[in-house]
């Protein structure tokens, strides 16, 4: 998974956390922030953020990592508060998380 | 009509799983009508409602959605009715917003978005009665205070639960006690969604108070149906099941309705006199519209387990199983959904794309859903490999018959795949595919009522189709296969005299090389009607008394026509072929492009052409010539 840990590592040094997309199932803590890179999303960068803040991805929230598929892993299943959507870990790599107790 | 006899309008808004359609069946009953808004496909949905007081309420049920913003087009439509500037409708008057009690976050959010509107609005808590078993606590009261607006408990599967719902409704039209107020809404931004959904998270944890555990029944049961390897098992096992059940469950109403047809045509031979009022009659409506209501069993089975598997919460489910393998081919994985149902019949899977919110997304599905082995194909598959393959067990325990029907099956899926994978490439390089967000709703207990209407609106929307858009095509080939009559003194059936047989004869030089003669291209013209008119065309082209019923007679005389090479090349064609006028119909309605229809017709023709021209040549080399 290059592309994810390449995400993943890019934001972790400023110490925001590190982000859902990369997170392994079983995954439980808070969202940070939501932060989009302009990318591969077939979609703007702010277009993203709001769908995302629309199905709950909000800082604060708190999520857990469920399920995620066969093949590379994805897509994933998060629980965010009481709801629980499926998406890919390339836009999961757009919510920034740290772990309970962490 | 005055102004006063009219029903008052009244709008469903809500999330997608608040359980808003269940909500509007118990509310409505039968009394609804599904159409198209004009000049989009989004459905429309309206019931009439008498209130307890006695007035009459336009129910509209708009589709789900998580925000006034527009994506998709059904999103545009809520949107667009919603704000009072949707062509062609009223404003509503009221809005009720439904909101799963169980689930109420991201509706709160919605309600305040709502609420800038300015009109008149109802919060209906829905699946109260679960969200108290779950142990929820909820302050309708304070919540009402802190939203500013009513606040009723419904459950739509229960007698009675919508009571509360309608006095409310009665209350706020007949007093007027809720004017409508200038609207102010424009399209959040970013910090505005954040702030708004702060708000809803604030009045929420005022209000509500909720169990500490989440639903363990979903989470038990998807850690078995979401397990990637065990999830995948079960999902095959239950498109087995529905496969199963789409052939062997609808053979018998099918036969019915067949045998009823040609009861018909029978009878009209009878009351008619010859000529061609009897053959326009008998062989344009009366056959052309039961060749396309033979489908209704298995599009109904089809769409019953469809219906089943959604109100289950499972379909959610399949897509998140599906997306990578779907997204390889550069498919959406709700385009999973469309697919599968084109096995039945590509109509009803083109129109589920409408799901499906990119219109690249959408766009791709339809262009390949015609790829998917469609039951008009098994009578043709049937016929020729009865006549032409021999029944033979191969490695052990294979039927050889058997293994070129799936193989059949396997290349039309492979080719769906592929093309897709091609239109991406192609069509599409330059923007990226649409993110694939889904929420996963717990799963519930499905409703009979709800499946029976759901069912009921399925086989009106098919029926109304081969009604219409159907039922034109068949009477252009008929009147092509008719037209001009046989001569006084001719010796051959009437077929080859018509328009058809000049069509089929022009195109005898351009299909030669593929290994078809003319006979067969005689039958393909009527075969554009629905792909398995083509076998009864056979039979009249060659002479057959009653070959439809007697496709082991056909059988044996094409085995005498044809070489083995032809008959093969003729099953790679119909793998690929767009032999299909309805589909062409509905894919133009669907698509609202004539071009796209035009791709989609000339792609399946250049790969039907391919496929039966490498098939026919590779089968004469070998020596089947």
């Amino acid at each position: 998974m290059p592309a994810i840990a390449r995400i993943a590592s890019d934001d972790t040094p400023s110490g925001a956390g590190q982000s859902l997309g990369a997170a392994p199932v079983g995954f439980k803590g808070r969202i940070r922030a939501v932060r989009v890179r302009t990318g591969d999303h077939g979609l703007s960068a702010a277009e993203l953020e709001r769908r995302l803040i629309e199905l709950g991805f909000i800082e604060g929230a708190r999520v857990e990592v469920l399920h995620q598929g066969l093949f590379g892993r994805d897509p994933i299943a998060v629980r965010v508060n009481e709801t629980t959507v499926a998406l890919r870990r390339r836009e999961a790599a757009a919510i920034l998380v740290e772990p309970d107790g962490g | 009509m005055s102004e006063l006899a009219l029903p008052t309008r009244v709008a469903l808004v809500g999330n997608p799983n608040s359980g808003k359609t269940a909500l509007f069946n118990a509310l409505t009953g039968s009394r609804q009508k599904v159409a198209n808004y004009p000049g989009v496909t989004v459905e429309r949905k309206e019931g009439l409602v008498v209130t307890p007081a006695g007035l009459a309420v336009r129910l509209i049920d708009l589709p789900g959605t998580y925000s006034l913003r527009a994506r998709s087009l059904d999103e545009i439509v809520t949107r667009d009715m919603v704000l009072g500037k949707l062509a062609g409708e009223d404003t509503p008057r009221l809005l009720v917003c439904v909101a799963d009690s169980t689930n109420p976050r991201l509706a709160l959010r919605l309600v305040l978005e709502l609420k800038r509107v300015g009109r008149p609005m109802i919060l209906a808590l829905n699946m109260f009665d679960i969200a108290r078993h779950r142990g929820f606590e909820i302050d309708l009261d304070r919540l009402s205070t802190e939203l500013g607006v009513p606040v009723v408990p419904s459950v739509a599967v229960r007698r009675g639960g919508t009571r509360d719902l309608l006095a409310r409704i009665d209350e706020v039209i007949s007093e007027r006690g809720l004017p409508a107020t200038e609207g102010t809404w424009s399209e959040p931004n970013a910090a505005e969604l954040r702030a708004a959904q702060r708000q809803a998270d604030r009045i929420l944890d005022a209000a509500v108070r909720m169990p500490g555990r989440p639903d363990s029944i979903t989470r038990h049961v998807d850690r078995i149906v979401l397990h990637p390897v065990l999830g995948l098992v079960i999902l095959l096992a239950i498109l087995f099941l529905m496969f199963q059940a789409v052939f062997a469950w609808a053979q018998a109403p099918m036969d019915l309705i067949k045998s009823g047809f040609d009861g018909l045509g029978a009878w009209a031979g009878i009351v008619l006199p010859q000529g061609w009022l009897l053959s326009f009659v008998r062989d344009g409506i009366i056959s052309g519209l039961g060749s396309v209501l033979v489908f209704l069993p298995q599009i109904l089975t089809l769409f019953f387990f469809i219906l089943l598997l959604e109100d289950f919460g499972y379909m959610a489910r399949a897509a998140f199983l599906m997306d990578r393998i779907m997204g390889g081919a550069g498919l959406h994985g709700r385009a999973f959904i469309p697919l599968l149902s084109s096995f039945a019949c590509a109509i009803p899977g083109i129109m589920a794309t409408r799901v499906i919110a990119s219109r690249r997304g959408r766009l791709a599905t339809i262009l390949v859903a015609p790829l998917m082995t469609c039951s008009a194909r098994i009578p043709v598959y049937t016929l020729i490999i009865a006549a032409f393959v021999p029944a033979r067990t191969v490695l052990v325990w294979f039927n050889l018959q058997g293994l070129v029907m799936f193989g059949l099956y396997a290349a039309g899926i492979a080719a769906a795949l592929g093309m897709s994978w091609v239109f991406n490439r192609l069509l599409w390089r330059r923007d990226p595919s649409d993110p694939f967000m889904l929420e996963l709703p717990d799963y519930k207990r499905p409703v009979l009522k709800n499946l029976a209407l759901g069912l009921l609106q399925r086989g009106q929307i098919f029926l109304h189709r081969a009604g219409t858009t159907i039922f034109s095509m068949m009477v252009v080939i008929w009147f092509l296969c008719s037209v001009p009559p046989a001569p006084a003194d001719g010796t051959l059936p009437a077929i080859n005299y018509s328009l058809a047989a000049r069509i089929g004869q022009a195109m005898e030089p351009v299909l030669r090389p593929v290994g078809f003669n003319w006979q067969i291209d005689v039958a393909l013209v009527p075969g554009m009607a629905a792909r398995e008119v083509a076998v009864a065309a056979l039979g009249t082209v060659y002479a057959i008394e009653g070959a439809g019923d007697k496709s082991d007679e056909l059988g044996r005389t094409l085995t005498a026509h044809w070489s083995l090479a032809t008959a093969l090349a003729l099953l790679a064609w119909y793998v690929f072929a767009p032999q299909c006028a309805a589909t062409l119909g509905v894919v133009r309605r669907e698509t609202n492009s004539w071009k796209w229809t035009l791709f989609l017709f000339s792609y399946m023709l250049a790969l039907a052409y391919l496929a039966a021209f490498v098939t026919y040549h590779t089968a004469v080399w070998l020596g089947a010539g």
